[in-house]
C-alpha cells in the first residue's frame, strides 16, 4: 500500500472476492523493460483464489520485478494485470488505493519504518484506514503479534533492535494489519536459518488457512516449495516457462527446470523425503 | 456488504440470547466497536446463562473474530457463563487464533513534578555536553595518532580516496563558494559606498572591503558553507555506512575505519578550504570592486592603490592561518556524528543536523578566539 494515499472511504468494498479456486490475479500478455533491456516480454499467469502460489526463477529473470509490477511500484510496457477482476492500469487513484487496501506485502528486508516501534509499524496502515479507539487498536497489535509468533516485548523495540527473523515477522504482521485477502511475499525465508524458515513456511501455512488468503510468493526455498505451495510458476526468457504443482514441475523437460527442480540441492531438499503437493486446499 | 447489527433477546429456557449479524470486519472496526459495548451492557443486566450466536455473520476477520473473543471473555471474567454457537469450522479456528487475553497495560512512569522533569533535562543537557567534549577530545587524539602513523610511514597515506574528497569537497565547491563570496563583497562595497559618501570618503571602501574580506569574511564564508555542503555530507556517508555495518566490515578486515574513511576526509578538506578560502577572497574583493566602480564611481586606479595601501602580508595570512584549523574541527565534527548513527533513518538526519549545526557554531567560536589572539599579539 502506498504510504501517500489519503485513506479511502472506509466501509466501502467495490465487490466481493472471486469464488475459491477461480483467478484472483489474472496476467496477460505482460511487457516489462528497463531502457534497452526487456525483462518480461509477454508473461502470462493466472493467480488463484485461496492458494500459495510460489514463483521460481533464476537471478534476474524478473520474479522481484514481476510482484512490484502487480503491486503497482513499476509500470509495465503493455499488457494488463487484473486484481479482483479490475484491470490496474485503468482505475482512477481512488479505486486503486481500495484495491490497495485489500492485498499486504512483505518485502524482502521486511521494510519497516526504522523510526517505529513494531507497535506502530503495525498499527500505521490501521491508523490510516480505521477508525478504532487507541486501546483496541493495541490489542489488535498485540493480536497480530501474537499470529505471527513474536512476543508481546517485542511491541515497543525498534526494528534495528530485532534479529533478520523477527524482522520478517513483524512485518508479515504488518502486511496482515487489514486483514487483507492477498499476501505478497518477497523472499520470506531468505536470511532465515532452516529451523527458522520451517517455522515462517509453517506459519504462512496456518495463516492462509485460517484467514483464507490467496498467497503469492518469491521464493528459492526449495522447501518451501515443497512445503506449502500450491502451485509453482517458474520464470524463464522474459515469459512463464510452466506452472504446476511440484510433481508436473519435476517432469518438464525444460534444461533450467531440470536443473532445479532434479539437481543435487532439490535431491538433499524434503522433495524426495515426503509427499510432494501433499497439501490439500 | 452488510453492516453489522447484534441483538440480545431472552431465550425461552431463559437464557439470554446476543445474535450477531452482518460484516463483522476491520472496515467496519467503529461500529463493531460500539456494538460488542451495547452487548455487554445488555448481556450484564441479565442473569442466567449467555449464548453468542454467529449463524447470521456474513463475514468474519481478525478484528471481529478478536470482538467476538473479548465480548465472550469480558463476560466470562464477570463470572457468567457464555457459550459460542452457530460458527463455521473456519471461524471457530479464526476465534482460536486470535484469543488471546491482553496483558495489563502498563502503567505510565510515574511522572514527578514538572520542577524535577525541567531539572533533569538540565543535568542531561550538561552530561551530553561534557560526554560530546570528552568524546571529541578523544576523537581527535585517535586522528591525530592515525597521522602520526602515515607520517612515520607505518600506514600508508591512501592517495585515490584523498583525490576523490579533494574533487568533491574543493573543486566542486568553487562556483557556489565564489559566486556567494562575489555577491557578499558587493553587497558589503555597497553599502560602504552609501555610508562613507556623507564624509566624501568613498574611495576608502577599498580599505574597508580589503581588510573586512581577507580577514574574516572569506574564511568565515567558506568555512559555514563547507560546514553544510561537505560536513552534513561526511555525515550522512559515515552514518549510512555504519547503518550497514559497513564500518564492522572494515574493521574484520584488519583496517582501521579511522585510516581508510577518516584521514582522507580530514586532510582533504585541511587543503581544500584554505584554496577556497584564497578563492573566496579574490571573488569577494572582486565583486567589491565592480560595485566601486560602477556604483560608487571610485577609479581602479584609487580603488588599487588604496587597497595596496591599506593591506600587508599579514592582512592575507590572518585569514589564511585560519583555515586549515576550520577544517579540522569541520572535519572532526562530521565524522564524529556520522560515527555516532545508530539503526533508523530518524538517527541519520537528526546527526546529520547536529553535524552542521555544531559545526558552524564551532567555526564561528574559533574565528573568535582567533581574532583575540592575533589582537593580542598584535599581528
Amino acid at each position: 500500500m502506498s504510504i501517500f494515499s489519503r485513506p479511502a472511504p472506509a466501509n466501502e468494498r467495490p465487490d466481493p472476492p472471486p469464488e475459491l479456486g477461480l483467478p484472483i490475479i489474472e496476467i496477460r500478455d505482460l511487457t516489462v523493460g528497463f531502457g534497452e533491456r526487456l525483462i518480461m516480454d509477454g508473461l502470462e499467469l493466472d493467480v488463484r483464489r485461496g492458494e500459495i502460489l510460489g514463483v521460481v526463477g533464476a537471478s534476474g529473470t524478473g520474479k522481484s520485478v514481476l510482484l512490484r509490477t502487480i503491486i503497482g511500484l513499476v509500470h509495465q510496457r503493455k499488457g494488463r494485470v487484473r486484481v479482483f477482476g479490475h484491470d490496474m492500469g485503468q482505475l482512477t487513484p481512488q479505486r486503486r488505493r481500495l484495491i490497495e487496501r485489500r492485498w499486504g506485502v512483505l518485502f524482502q528486508h521486511g521494510a519497516l519504518f526504522s523510526s517505529l516501534t513494531v507497535k506502530q509499524n503495525i498499527q500505521f496502515p490501521m491508523r490510516e484506514y480505521l477508525d478504532l479507539s487507541e486501546s483496541l487498536l493495541d490489542e489488535m497489535a498485540m493480536v497480530k503479534l501474537r499470529l505471527v509468533g513474536l512476543k508481546p516485548e517485542a511491541a515497543e523495540r525498534f526494528p534495528s533492535e530485532l534479529s533478520g527473523g523477527m524482522i520478517k515477522r513483524a512485518a508479515l504482521a504488518r502486511a496482515l494489519a487489514l486483514d487483507p485477502e492477498i499476501v505478497f511475499l518477497d523472499e520470506p525465508t531468505s536470511g532465515l536459518d532452516p529451523i527458522g524458515a520451517a517455522d515462517f513456511d509453517e506459519l504462512i501455512a496456518t495463516l492462509q488457512k485460517t484467514l483464507g488468503l490467496t498467497v503469492f510468493m518469491v521464493t528459492h526455498d526449495l522447501d518451501s516449495l515443497a512445503g506449502i505451495c500450491d502451485r509453482i510458476a517458474a520464470l524463464g526468457d522474459g515469459r512463464v516457462l510452466h506452472t504446476g504443482p511440484l510433481d508436473e514441475m519435476k517432469k518438464q523437460s525444460h534444461p533450467w527446470l531440470q536443473a532445479y527442480f532434479n539437481g543435487p540441492r532439490a535431491r538433499a531438499s524434503h522433495f524426495y523425503t515426503q509427499p510432494a503437493g501433499g497439501r490439500t486446499t | 456488504m452488510a453492516i453489522p447489527h447484534a441483538q440480545f433477546a431472552k431465550g425461552e429456557a431463559g437464557e439470554g440470547i446476543i445474535r450477531l449479524d452482518g460484516s463483522w470486519d476491520a472496515a467496519h472496526g467503529d461500529a463493531l466497536e460500539r456494538l460488542v459495548a451495547e452487548m455487554g451492557e445488555a448481556a450484564a443486566h441479565h442473569d442466567g446463562a449467555l449464548v453468542v450466536i454467529l449463524d447470521r455473520l456474513v463475514s468474519l476477520d481478525t478484528l471481529g473474530a478478536y470482538l467476538v473473543f473479548r465480548l465472550c471473555s469480558r463476560l466470562a471474567e464477570a463470572g457468567r457463563s457464555v457459550r459460542l454457537e452457530g460458527a463455521t469450522e473456519s471461524q471457530k479456528i479464526l476465534i482460536e487464533e486470535v484469543s488471546f487475553a491482553p496483558p495489563p497495560a502498563a502503567g505510565d512512569r510515574r511522572s514527578l513534578a514538572p520542577a524535577y522533569d525541567m531539572l533533569s533535562d538540565v543535568g542531561e543537557a550538561v552530561v551530553d555536553a561534557g560526554r560530546d567534549l570528552s568524546n571529541g577530545v578523544a576523537f581527535f587524539g585517535a586522528v591525530v595518532a592515525a597521522f602520526g602513523r602515515l607520517l612515520t610511514g607505518r600506514t600508508r597515506l591512501r592517495i585515490a580516496s584523498v583525490v576523490t574528497q579533494l574533487e568533491r569537497v574543493g573543486l566542486r565547491s568553487v562556483p557556489i563558494i565564489m559566486l556567494i563570496s562575489f555577491l557578499v563583497g558587493a553587497i558589503i562595497a555597497q553599502q560602504s559606498i552609501f555610508q562613507l559618501r556623507t564624509f566624501g570618503t568613498v574611495q576608502f571602501v577599498a580599505d574597508l572591503l580589503g581588510i573586512l574580506v581577507l580577514r574574516e569574511l572569506a574564511v568565515l564564508l567558506t568555512a559555514i558553507m563547507i560546514a553544510g555542503r561537505s560536513g552534513s555530507s561526511f555525515t550522512a556517508e559515515l552514518g549510512s555506512m555504519k547503518m550497514r555495518e559497513e564500518v564492522d566490515a572494515l574493521q574484520t578486515m584488519g583496517l582501521d575505519p579511522l585510516e581508510v574513511l577518516v584521514v582522507p576526509r580530514i586532510l582533504a578538506l585541511m587543503i581544500a578550504l584554505p584554496l577556497l578560502t584564497f578563492l573566496a577572497a579574490m571573488a569577494g574583493i572582486a565583486g567589491g570592486a565592480v560595485v566601486a566602480f560602477f556604483y560608487g564611481g571610485v577609479s581602479s586606479d584609487v580603488f588599487f592603490s588604496r587597497l595596496q595601501n591599506a593591506i600587508g602580508l599579514n592582512t592575507f595570512m590572518v585569514g589564511m592561518i585560519k583555515a586549515p584549523f576550520m577544517a579540522l574541527v569541520i572535519g572532526l565534527i562530521a565524522c564524529i556524528e556520522g560515527f555516532a548513527v545508530r539503526g533508523s533513518a530518524e538517527s541519520l538526519g537528526s546527526h546529520t543536523t547536529a553535524s552542521v549545526v555544531k559545526s558552524i557554531f564551532v567555526v564561528i567560536v574559533v574565528d573568535g578566539m582567533f581574532a583575540m589572539f592575533f589582537a593580542a599579539i598584535n599581528y
